[in-house]
């Protein structure tokens, strides 16, 4: 029996490993070579070889290094209110009080509704003559009236990254609130007994008990965040200085690709979000500290 | 020491209170919106209730344009690639956890390394591929895609499912002579059935909620899936929306969403908690 172990443990794998390989690994790595090429999906441009050439224009191009500029802001921005508030939140929700349960499930709302539909209901919070939102912040005196918030440069980013926060902080509240379940009592009665105050125990004993949950929750959310495309794409098609990396691309890929010779330009794109995003996800993987038998 | 207590409830419920007016109430004037008609829709000063109610928008929704099309799409594509993704996922996920094999950290990296990959990054050799297998606006070029995505979450959280269940059942079951298939069958994964029902249901809900492949494999509205249909809502004019029915359509879709996380908030924690936290 345990000889033939591995036999069947293959062919238990197998179908897995084979639909990932053909509709991840493959694309990948087409996406590689073809970076190497100036291409188009249009035969009419022929494909030529132009070695580091996508590469080298890249780095000279300014809506790249825009877009870069843009999702790092956006990433740092959205992922630290997200964690203050969230483990704001979740300090709060494991408070006792009546229906805990209810307000807990609330949460998960905002996380449940796709980007793409609940960025449609905060586009028309924000419109600028009848929006709700715009309106709230014109009594706080925050904007002029009138003021079109998705057309303003210096404010689309701020709303499409509130829009952002909204939809992911309760959720970073409910894995931080996992972690907070998960701290002894034992702890804060002894420290109350020692005469710590609140602000002692919590930044004696909360915080240093969080700080894996945390860590790993933020390089998640930050993994997340660098790849963001939904969320700009409904509220503004990346136009006022809203474009990141991942909108930039799909231009670059779909909206050029019968036009003009694009395609390898925008996979050398996808090869530098992708170089991007493995250094965190490293990180990331790193921190979870996989291990397996 | 009374008056700090009162305090205390009364800043704790403020709090609670305001936690939950942010989490609900874009959902909440999306539903008040959907109800009200054109002229109290488009005021300066937009009222907080209803003055009046008109069922106009989400009768539009099915009239003037394919939105119970958009429903079925995103069902369809949706429902396969749960069920496929469930079944490819839990014989992994079995194998890993309970399966003496080398290469094992392998697998599981691998499988983990595509969770993380940026989507974008293998769009566009994903359209040539699906275009060359004829598969651009058909329900399979969406389905494979989504499978591929959704099975490292589906796989990840039911091999902690497995992990966690006794292995003396497994163990006698061998013993009888059943052989390992039949043991995940008739055995592991009716005790892993609430496991299984979570995961399941964060499999629907990624899928469901899918944008960017969506918006880009399937060209054709009538072939959109629910997100690319209201994200991409167009009005008789260029600079006309018809806001009211865009959250006419977006209540109608997030509606059982928002019933069904109700229903299994729990499980759903647990799942996600197991998914990306915990490791």
């Amino acid at each position: 029996m345990q000889k033939k172990e591995p036999k069947i443990a293959f062919w238990m794998i197998f179908p897995a490993v084979l639909v990932i390989s053909v509709i991840a690994f493959f694309p990948l790595f087409k996406t590689f070579y073809d970076s190497f090429f100036s291409l188009s999906l249009n035969p009419r441009f022929p494909r030529e070889f132009v070695g580091f050439g996508n590469y080298i224009k890249l780095f000279q191009d300014s809506r790249f290094w825009d877009a870069l500029k843009t999702t790092v802001i956006f990433t740092i921005v959205s992922v630290s209110l997200e964690t203050v508030f969230g483990l704001m939140i979740a300090l709060v929700v494991h408070q006792d009080f009546k229906f805990r349960g209810a307000v807990r499930a609330a949460m998960l709302i905002p996380w449940a509704i796709p980007t793409a539909i609940s960025s449609q209901m905060w586009r028309w919070m924000f419109n600028d003559q009848f929006g709700i939102m715009s309106r709230f912040y014109e009594t706080l005196h925050l904007i002029e009236p009138g003021t079109p918030i998705l057309g303003r440069p210096s404010l689309a980013l701020w709303a499409i990254i509130q829009v952002d926060v909204w939809k992911t902080t309760p959720f970073m509240a409910l894995l931080i609130l996992a972690g907070l379940q998960l701290i002894p009592e034992q702890l804060y009665e002894a420290a109350k007994i020692d005469g710590a105050n609140i602000f002692q125990r919590f930044f004696r004993i909360t915080l240093p008990q969080l700080t894996p949950t945390i860590a790993v929750a933020l390089i998640f959310r930050t993994l997340d965040a660098l790849r963001v495309f939904d969320v700009v794409y409904v509220m503004t098609r990346g136009s006022v200085g809203t474009e990141t990396l991942s909108v930039y691309n799909r231009v670059l890929l779909m909206d050029r690709a019968f036009t003009s010779a694009s395609f390898g330009y925008g996979s050398a794109l996808s090869v530098i979000i992708f170089l991007l995003i493995s250094i965190f996800a490293l990180i990331y993987i790193k921190a979870l500290k996989l291990q397996f038998d | 020491m009374q008056a700090k207590k009162i305090i205390y409830r009364f800043v704790l419920y403020f709090l609670v209170a305001i936690i939950l007016i942010w989490c609900i109430f874009p959902f909440y004037w999306a539903v008040v919106s959907s109800l009200k008609p054109d002229k109290d829709l488009f005021e300066i000063h937009p009222s907080l209730f209803p003055k009046r109610i008109t069922f106009e928008n989400y009768i539009r929704v099915f009239t003037e344009r394919p939105f119970h099309i958009n429903i079925w799409n995103s069902i369809v594509v949706a429902g396969s690639t749960t069920i496929v993704s469930l079944l490819i996922g839990s014989l992994a996920a079995y194998a890993i956890a309970r399966l003496k094999f080398r290469g094992k950290v392998v697998v599981m990296s691998l499988i983990l390394a595509v969770s993380m990959f940026p989507q974008v990054s293998i769009l566009g050799s994903l359209f040539v591929l699906l275009r060359n297998m004829k598969l651009i606006n058909t329900y399979l070029g969406l389905i494979l895609p989504y499978i591929s995505i959704t099975l490292p979450l589906t796989t990840w959280i039911l091999q902690n499912f497995f992990r966690e269940l006794p292995i003396e059942v497994e163990e006698s079951a061998a013993i009888d002579g059943c052989s390992r298939l039949r043991t995940l069958w008739s055995i592991v994964l009716p005790m892993a059935a609430p496991g299984l029902v979570a995961t399941g249901l964060l499999t629907f809900i990624s899928a469901w909620n899918e944008f960017l492949f969506a918006l880009t494999f399937m060209q054709r509205p009538e072939k959109y899936t629910v997100p690319v249909a209201i994200a991409l809502f167009k009005g008789a004019s260029q600079y006309e929306i018809p806001w009211g029915q865009i959250m006419a359509a977006a209540v109608i879709v997030t509606t059982p969403l928002v019933i069904l996380v109700l229903i299994f908030q729990k499980k759903i924690i647990a799942g996600l908690s197991a998914g990306s936290v915990k490791g």
